[in-house]
C-alpha cells in the first residue's frame, strides 16, 4: 500500500509499505478514504517530538470503511464506513473505565505521560497512522464510530479531532453566561472553540492570531472580534484596554508548541528545539486572562520542559485546565449541533490533496501558503 | 460606559456592554444551547461507567511480539496493546533503547530520544544512497509548492510575523550537513597529511 512516511524533519515522502496487520484480536483494517493533515502533525514534521523514527507514517485525523476486523471485534463489520477518534484507548483501564479516554494506560508503553495517538511518535505508543491507504485501528469495538448516512464526510474527517478538540477546550474553560472568552490561534481548533463558546453562551468572543486570511475566517465562520498580534506592541496590554483593563474570562491556547510572536522563544524553542516548542501563546494566555479566571489548553505540547510563566498563574490565581481531547465523548452532542445548523465543520477546509502530493500539502500547510487553513488528504477517493 | 469615576476592575461590578442574550441568540444560531454547564459532554470529568465503552473484556489480550519491545520505566509493565510501526534498529536504536532507562521526569530521556532522531535521519539519509533510492530535497521538502501555492504571495506584504524568524530555516536544515561535510573535508586532510609525513 502506499503511505506517506517521515524521512527526518522537514523531509516526507510516499513509499510503498506492508499492509498492516491484524496484530491483536480486536484490531480492524481500516481503508482510508479522507484523511486531514492537522497543526499538531507539523510539530513531528518540523523534528520537535521526541522518538519520531524514519519510516512513520503520520494522521491521526481519518475516516475510511472497514477493510478486515479480527475475531473479537462485534460492534463493527467489513464495508461499514467509521470515523475513528484520534485517541487509541482500550475501553477497560483505570482511566477509561473513568472517561478519561485520551489518558488510556493500556495502550502505549512507551510514556505514561501521555496516551496514545495515530501517527504520532513512539512517544505516544507508535501506532501508524492515517496518512496512507490502510491503516491499523486497534480497539476496534471501542474507538470508531459508523458515519451516520446523513453526515457529510468532510465534516466527519473534521470530527475525529479538530472540531472536538475546539469544542472541548471551550468546555475547559468553563464558560459562563456572558463571559469575554479570548482565543489565541485562528487556526482549526481556534476557530472551533471561537464557535463553541457562542454555544456556551459566551458574551463576547475574542480571536487573536498574525494572519489576516485565518482572522477573516474567525470572523465570517465564528463571529468573533479580531485582533492582529502583529499590529500592536504588546497585544496583552492591548487584551487588557479592550477589557476595561480587567482582562478576558477565560483565554483558549489554540495554537501549542509552534507559537509565533517571540523571536527568541522561537529560535531557542522551535528552531534549536533547547525547550519544548515556543510557549508564546500560553504566555499570553496566562497574562490576558483576569485573575481568577481559566486558562484551557488545546494547542499541543510535547513532554520536553518549557519556559511557562507559571509564577504568573499562582500569583493571579487562575485556573488551568488541558488535555488531550476524549473524542469520543464529544460526538453525540456535536452530532445534534451538525444536525441543527448550528456548527457546519467543512466550512474551514481550503485544499484537497491526493496523498501523491502530501509533500508538498506539509510545505503549504507549514509555510502557511495559499491561505490554507485545513487540508485533507484524498487517500482512496470514494 | 461612564467616564467619571472609577471604573472596573477598581469597583466590584463587571461593565454590562454585551449584547442581551435575545440580541446574541439572533446573531448567532445556536447561542447558549450548552449555557448550562453540568449539560456538557465531559462533565464531570471523571464518570465511573466502565459498562459504557464498548470494551468486552477486563483485561485486554495481550498483543503478540512483545519480546524486546522498549517501554517507559514509569510502566510497571508492558501495555496489552502497542504499535507496530518502527522497532528500534541501529545505533539511533542503541541510543533510543538507554533513553528509555530514564523516568519521563528526566530530561535525559527526552534529549537522547531526540538524539536518537537525529541520528536516524542522518543514518536513514546516507542508507537512501545505498539502497538507490536518495532523498531528494525537492520532491520530499514539498518546496515545489513555493512556486505551485502562492509562495512569495503568501508571505510578503501581509505583515506576517513568522517571516521574522524564516531565514534561520535553511541554517537549521542544511547547518548539520554543512558542518557534517566540513568535518569530513578536515577529517580527510588531517589523514592525507599525516599519510604524507
Amino acid at each position: 500500500m502506499k503511505a506517506m512516511v517521515y524521512r527526518g524533519p522537514y523531509k516526507i515522502r510516499v513509499e510503498e509499505k506492508p499492509m498492516p496487520r491484524i496484530e491483536h484480536p480486536n484490531d480492524a483494517i481500516v481503508r482510508v478514504t479522507t484523511a486531514a493533515i492537522c497543526g499538531s502533525d507539523l510539530h513531528l514534521y518540523h523534528g520537535l517530538m521526541p522518538d519520531t523514527r524514519i519510516g512513520h507514517t503520520f494522521g491521526h485525523e481519518f475516516i475510511g470503511v472497514v477493510e478486515e476486523v479480527g475475531p473479537s471485534v462485534q460492534n463493527i463489520k467489513r464495508g461499514d464506513r467509521v470515523m475513528v477518534p484520534f485517541n487509541v484507548y482500550c475501553g477497560s483501564c483505570y482511566f477509561c473505565a473513568r472517561g478519561l479516554f485520551s489518558n488510556c494506560h493500556n495502550v502505549n508503553p512507551n510514556a505514561t505521560a501521555v496516551g496514545a495517538i495515530y501517527g504520532y511518535s513512539h512517544t505516544t505508543g507508535g501506532y501508524d497512522g492515517g496518512q496512507a491507504e490502510f491503516v491499523r485501528v486497534p480497539f476496534a469495538d471501542v474507538g470508531p464510530a459508523i458515519i451516520p448516512d446523513w453526515m457529510d464526510s468532510e465534516d466527519a474527517v473534521l470530527l475525529t479531532d479538530a472540531l472536538a478538540t475546539g469544542y472541548f477546550g471551550a468546555q475547559l474553560g468553563s464558560i459562563t453566561e456572558g463571559d469575554t472568552v479570548v482565543v489565541f490561534g485562528a487556526g482549526p481548533v481556534g476557530l472551533y472553540a471561537a464557535k463553541s463558546a457562542w454555544l456556551m453562551g459566551a458574551g463576547r468572543v475574542i480571536v487573536i492570531d498574525h494572519l489576516e486570511y485565518r482572522l477573516e475566517k474567525a470572523r465570517t465562520f465564528a463571529q468573533a472580534e479580531t485582533f492582529n498580534f502583529a499590529e500592536y506592541d504588546d497585544i496583552v496590554v492591548e487584551m487588557k484596554r479592550t477589557t476595561d483593563f480587567l482582562g478576558a474570562d477565560v483565554a483558549i491556547d489554540a495554537v501549542g508548541a509552534e507559537a509565533d510572536g517571540n523571536f527568541l522563544q522561537q529560535v531557542t524553542g522551535t528552531k534549536l528545539k533547547l525547550q519544548g516548542g515556543s510557549p508564546v501563546a500560553l504566555n499570553w494566555a496566562i497574562d490576558s486572562v483576569r485573575k481568577g479566571g481559566t486558562v484551557s489548553v488545546v494547542g499541543a505540547y510535547g513532554p520536553i520542559f518549557s519556559a511557562v510563566k507559571f509564577g504568573d498563574a499562582l500569583n493571579k490565581g487562575l485556573t488551568l485546565r488541558m488535555n488531550q481531547t476524549p473524542v469520543k465523548r464529544q460526538w453525540p452532542r456535536l452530532f445534534e449541533h451538525i444536525q441543527n445548523g448550528y456548527l457546519k465543520p467543512n466550512d474551514i477546509v481550503t485544499h484537497r490533496i491526493p496523498l501523491a502530493d502530501i509533500a508538498e500539502g506539509y510545505h503549504m500547510f507549514s509555510a502557511k501558503l495559499d491561505n490554507c487553513i485545513k487540508p485533507l488528504i484524498i487517500a482512496n477517493p470514494s | 460606559m461612564a467616564a467619571s469615576g472609577p471604573q472596573t476592575p477598581y469597583v466590584a461590578n463587571k461593565p454590562k456592554d454585551i449584547p442581551t442574550a435575545e440580541a446574541l441568540r439572533a446573531r448567532i444560531p445556536g447561542w447558549g444551547v450548552d449555557l448550562d454547564r453540568k449539560d456538557r459532554p465531559s462533565y464531570p470529568r471523571e464518570v465511573y461507567d466502565p459498562g459504557s465503552t464498548g470494551a468486552h473484556w477486563d483485561y485486554p489480550e495481550e498483543q503478540p511480539g512483545r519480546e524486546g519491545r522498549e517501554r517507559s520505566i514509569e510502566h510497571g509493565r508492558l501495555t496489552p496493546v502497542f504499535g507496530t510501526s518502527s522497532p528500534l534498529h541501529g545505533v539511533s536504536g542503541s541510543i533510543r533503547r538507554y533513553a528509555y532507562r530514564y523516568g519521563e521526569g528526566r530530561a535525559a530521556h527526552w534529549l537522547l530520544l531526540l538524539l536518537g532522531d537525529r541520528v536516524d535521519a542522518w543514518g536513514a539519509h546516507a542508507v537512501s544512497f545505498v539502497r538507490l533510492r536518495p532523498d531528494n530535497p525537492i520532491t520530499e521538502t514539498g518546496v515545489l509548492s513555493e512556486g505551485r501555492r502562492h509562495g512569495v504571495a503568501s508571505r510578503f506584504g501581509r505583515k506576517r510575523v513568522d517571516v521574522n524568524h524564516q531565514w534561520i530555516d535553511p541554517i537549521v536544515v542544511a547547518g548539520p550537513w554543512v558542518a557534517a561535510a566540513a568535518g569530513a573535508v578536515l577529517g580527510v586532510r588531517a589523514i592525507v597529511r599525516r599519510g604524507r609525513r
